[in-house]
């Protein structure tokens, strides 16, 4: 049953995916002027300039324009940079493994004590426990992730020296910006497992379980957790491709490469090759991220895995 | 064994049920019965020990079972008695089961909890009770999902889990309300046998007068958070003293001719935010005199039952 | 028992007056919205309260820390930080409040559409917006921005296509509940005209909860406009925003902290104030399940 709709549900990432790449393919030919001017940089010979034509079919239909683009990647070919003069997949291959270690720790990170903080503020009748928590979530949820960033280092890393300001030099510099990130993805957690908790609180067979006398530890594991997860991993897949998206921030702010700092300078740098293939890269880890969420949620609840196939 | 006396329940200020008395022997099933919103199913949660849950505490009165106060017992010892010689069945089986998990597990937590029994010895009593409750293929439907079964089916789920641990006690919360009319008569008979093989004392609460007729031997009329009459369902329904009881019975269809008209009562049931001064019932009243609206009535005794009313028995 | 607790609770809360009055009357609401009210006065009267011309520079008084007559400070050409911050709050109040109203017209009308009409026209707008939905606010900004390039204009786009998807979501939630309302069934079997049963009675009663959605937006909106200014891609020089000011900030970072910590303390405190007022809001309305349903 699961099988079948992991199934579907990849069969179903391919007009999705159809269409984002469409959206990434259109940025060169939307931007005002000819696209082989955002494609190549000011001043190439003629012959270079020939060259990308034939390669990417410039005098050819879209579609065709469009095929021959979307196939070039597949082969790992994501075109030329413009400004740094690399491939980008290249680049790509460099950044890719510093945006998954940031991305990974602050993913644990944001879960682990996001559930964990979620739970006791919906489990504890303590009023200043809760009211704590519920200044933490509001916090944590609204302040803009670079000033966080920039307070963290002034405070942690100007005044308390006690981690680099910049740089991906060792563990210490993963410390800040893991916490960065982290701090947002915290409360988001919290909250939704907090709000998810309190739901499943009221429903009618949570009073059932009581009155078969179960211990109240027993329904808060055994039953209500369960429940509560069902959103909180639905929120925590979609911060998968968040995290790598909105760690385009605090890359750029701790100066780390990744591939939130290399699209941000190839869109100050009008570097438009970089710009598809880090969208490119992004997107993908978005899709992926919700179709892990939606079959690791079809895995816990029976009603899913039967009804959307 | 159950003894109810002058049970009052808050909610933060507001105090929706107050002054409910009743006695339950052994073997015996009691009917409570009223419009909704009377605090049939409060009275049912108190005895349970489950108010909190909502945010409810018994502010007065006692419930005696088996010789001990519940009102003052603390939760561990209550959660004993819950599931173990307390048993409830719910108002709506559509949503009585946890739904990630399969039947068979929910059932046996019972057993294993109360009657400390193992993963194996659990499911096999577990298979044998669904089997007692003429569940086909027991063994199959343990691997069920609770959104596979039948609302009638998943009442019967309920059930098993209310008995797998033997109790003394069943309260029954509208077990029928939520379910087809068909499968509302198998659900009471079924209640009905289970009360004689085992020798029970059932609580069923309920709207239904037909049904407290069919199967019950004691009855309370609830109304607006207060009984209002209780007896022997004989007496009750031979000679209803309060008008209110007196209407209920009333709207019973006899179905005996065509040119019957279906009867209700007049009016609604008041909010528990603004309870009626004096007898809860005066404003649909069709007996009310002036004293009914300033004084609470006691309870007059006519034969084995009493009747909260300053006219009692006056004919509608 | 559920309903009656309800009922209990909103009696103890006072159920009377209108939202907006009933979202003013705790303590909470009060700060919150008497900020939001001093904010928007701020920025609507900046060239009378301002002590200092926003761009007028003074190289020899660069960096001054907080103190007088710079209250909070000056950044590295001697500009006023405060006068600044004032003014930016003009440029962020206006690019995300525009944006979200382009956002919440867009997106109703959308919305309506696609839940009223229904069949492939509602499927394809749906599978558009859940696809845009899953994706970072900051991304799609992005993206946009990176098609017709950076400036303010670029940003209120931006920020109003990064928010359409939640306000498309939103209504057609909205009508789809309605539809199967008797009211409405009534209505409609009664043979009123589609275009009267939408405009009268489905998107009245839809409003509420887009109009408060929207309100919460406008606070994601200010710190989406921000860091979009923060990367440079926003408003541009010699034009105060907050986040193009914590922008050029960060090369002082150590010289000069008071010029990113005042406007970002002002995103901070703005963005909560739009959260806790926006709350209130919900609580007096009463409409948490229907925001939340969607």
């Amino acid at each position: 049953m699961l099988w079948r709709y992991i199934f579907f549900r990849v069969l179903m990432l391919i007009p999705v995916s159809f269409s984002i790449s469409v959206v990434i393919f259109m940025i060169v030919h939307l931007l005002p002027g000819d696209p082989i001017d955002n494609l190549i940089r000011v001043g190439s010979s003629p012959d270079d300039r020939a060259a990308l034509i034939t390669k990417y079919g410039l005098d050819q239909p879209l579609a065709i324009q469009y095929l021959r683009w979307i196939g070039a990647m597949f082969q790992g070919d994501f075109g030329e940079a413009i400004v740094l003069r690399r491939p980008v997949a290249d680049l790509i291959a460099q950044n890719l493994p510093y945006s998954l270690a940031l991305g990974g720790l602050a993913f644990a990170f944001s879960s682990i004590v996001g559930i964990i903080l979620g739970t006791i503020s919906a489990t504890t009748r303590s009023k200043i426990v809760e009211q704590f928590m519920r200044g933490f979530i509001l916090l944590g949820s609204t302040v803009p992730g670079f000033w966080l960033a920039l307070l963290m280092i002034l405070f942690f890393a100007v005044q308390l020296q006690w981690f680099p300001v910049s740089g991906a030099g060792g563990w210490s510099a993963l410390v800040l910006p893991v916490l960065t990130i982290g701090f947002g993805g915290v409360a988001l957690v919290a909250r939704v497992t907090r709000v998810a908790l309190l739901d499943v609180k009221r429903e009618d067979f949570v009073m059932l379980l009581h009155a078969k006398g179960l211990p109240s530890y027993k329904i808060l594991f055994g039953h209500l957790m369960p429940h509560a997860l069902l959103p909180v991993v639905t929120i925590l897949a979609l911060r998968i491709g968040w995290i790598l998206g909105g760690a385009v921030t605090v890359e750029f702010v701790f100066g780390r490469p990744g591939l939130g700092s290399l699209l941000i300078r190839a869109l100050g740098q009008r570097d438009y090759p970089v710009v598809q293939g880090c969208l490119l890269m992004l997107a993908l880890a978005v899709m992926l991220g919700t179709l892990i969420g939606d079959v690791a949620q079809a895995a816990m609840d029976p009603r899913i895995r039967e009804a959307k196939t | 064994m159950l003894e109810v006396r002058d049970l009052e329940v808050a909610f933060g200020p507001v105090a929706p049920l107050s002054g409910v008395s009743f006695s339950l022997e052994k073997g015996e099933t009691l009917g409570i019965v009223g419009e909704s919103g009377s605090g049939k199913s409060l009275t049912a949660m108190s005895v349970m020990g489950l108010l909190p849950l909502s945010g409810g505490r018994i502010t007065a009165g006692s419930i005696m079972f088996d010789g001990q106060d519940l009102t003052n017992l603390p939760e561990p010892a209550y959660r004993k008695l819950r599931g173990g010689r307390l048993g409830l069945i719910t108002q709506n089986p559509m949503t009585s089961l946890d739904p990630l998990q399969k039947i068979g597990p929910q059932v046996d937590a019972v057993a294993r909890l109360h009657l400390g029994m193992n993963a194996s010895e659990a499911r096999a009593r577990t298979v044998e009770i669904l089997g007692t409750l003429r569940i086909p293929e027991p063994g199959t439907i343990c691997n069920r999902y609770p959104h596979q079964m039948s609302g009638g089916m998943k009442q019967r789920i309920v059930i098993a889990m209310a008995l797998a641990a033997d109790p003394d006690v069943l309260v029954a919360d509208e077990p029928t309300t939520a379910l087809d009319v068909t499968v509302q008569a198998q659900i009471i008979r079924l209640l009905d046998d289970l009360v004689k093989e085992r020798d029970l004392s059932l609580v069923l609460i309920t709207h239904d007068m037909s049904v407290v007729a069919q199967t019950c031997d004691k009855v309370v009329v609830m109304y607006a958070g207060r009984a209002i009459e209780h007896g022997p369902v004989e007496a009750i329904f031979d000679a209803p003293q309060h008008p209110y009881t007196q209407a209920l019975i009333g709207c019973i269809p006899k179905g005996l001719s065509d040119d019957e008209h279906l009867t209700g009562i007049p009016g609604t049931v008041p909010n528990v935010l603004n309870y009626p001064k004096g007898c809860p019932f005066h404003p649909r009243c069709t007996q009310a005199k002036e004293i009914c609206a300033t004084d609470v009535p006691a309870f007059v005794q006519h034969g084995n039952g009493q009747a909260a009313c300053h006219f009692p028995g006056a004919p509608q | 028992m559920s309903s009656m607790t309800g009922i209990a609770a909103r009696w103890m809360a006072g159920y009377r007056g209108t939202p907006v009055s009933r979202a003013f009357g705790s303590w909470l609401g009060k700060i919150a919205g008497g900020f939001l009210v001093l904010l928007v006065l701020t920025a609507i009267f900046a060239p009378w309260i301002t002590p200092f011309d926003y761009a007028a520079q003074d190289l020899t008084n660069g960096n001054a820390p907080p103190g007088w007559p710079h209250l909070l400070g000056t950044d590295q050409f001697g500009r006023d930080v405060l006068s600044r911050v004032i003014y930016g709050a003009r440029t962020s109040l206006s690019v995300s409040a525009t944006a979200i109203a382009i956002s919440i017209t867009a997106g109703m009308t959308l919305g309506a559409a696609a839940g009223y009409f229904g069949g492939f026209f509602e499927r394809a707008v749906m599978t558009v917006v859940d696809l845009t939905w899953s994706f970072p606010d900051i991304l799609i900004a992005l993206i946009f921005v990176a098609i017709i390039g950076p400036g303010l204009t670029s940003t209120t786009f931006a920020i109003a296509i990064a928010y359409l998807a939640q306000f498309t979501r939103l209504t057609r939630a909205q009508i789809v509940r309605l539809k199967r309302e008797t009211f409405i069934e009534a209505t409609i079997n009664l043979g009123a005209k589609p275009h009267h049963i939408l405009l009268k009675h489905l998107l009245p009663n839809a409003i509420a909860p887009v109009i408060v959605v929207g309100m919460l937006a406008i606070g994601d909106g200010i710190v989406l406009e921000a860091t979009l200014g923060f990367f440079g891609l926003g408003a541009q020089p010699p034009t105060p925003s907050w986040g193009a000011m914590m922008s050029s900030g960060t090369a002082q970072l150590f010289l000069s902290p008071w010029v990113i910590i005042f406007p970002g303390v002002v995103v901070a405190v703005t963005v909560i104030a739009v959260n806790l007022f926006g709350d209130e809001l919900i609580r007096a309305l009463d409409i948490r399940d229907r925001i939340r349903g969607s």
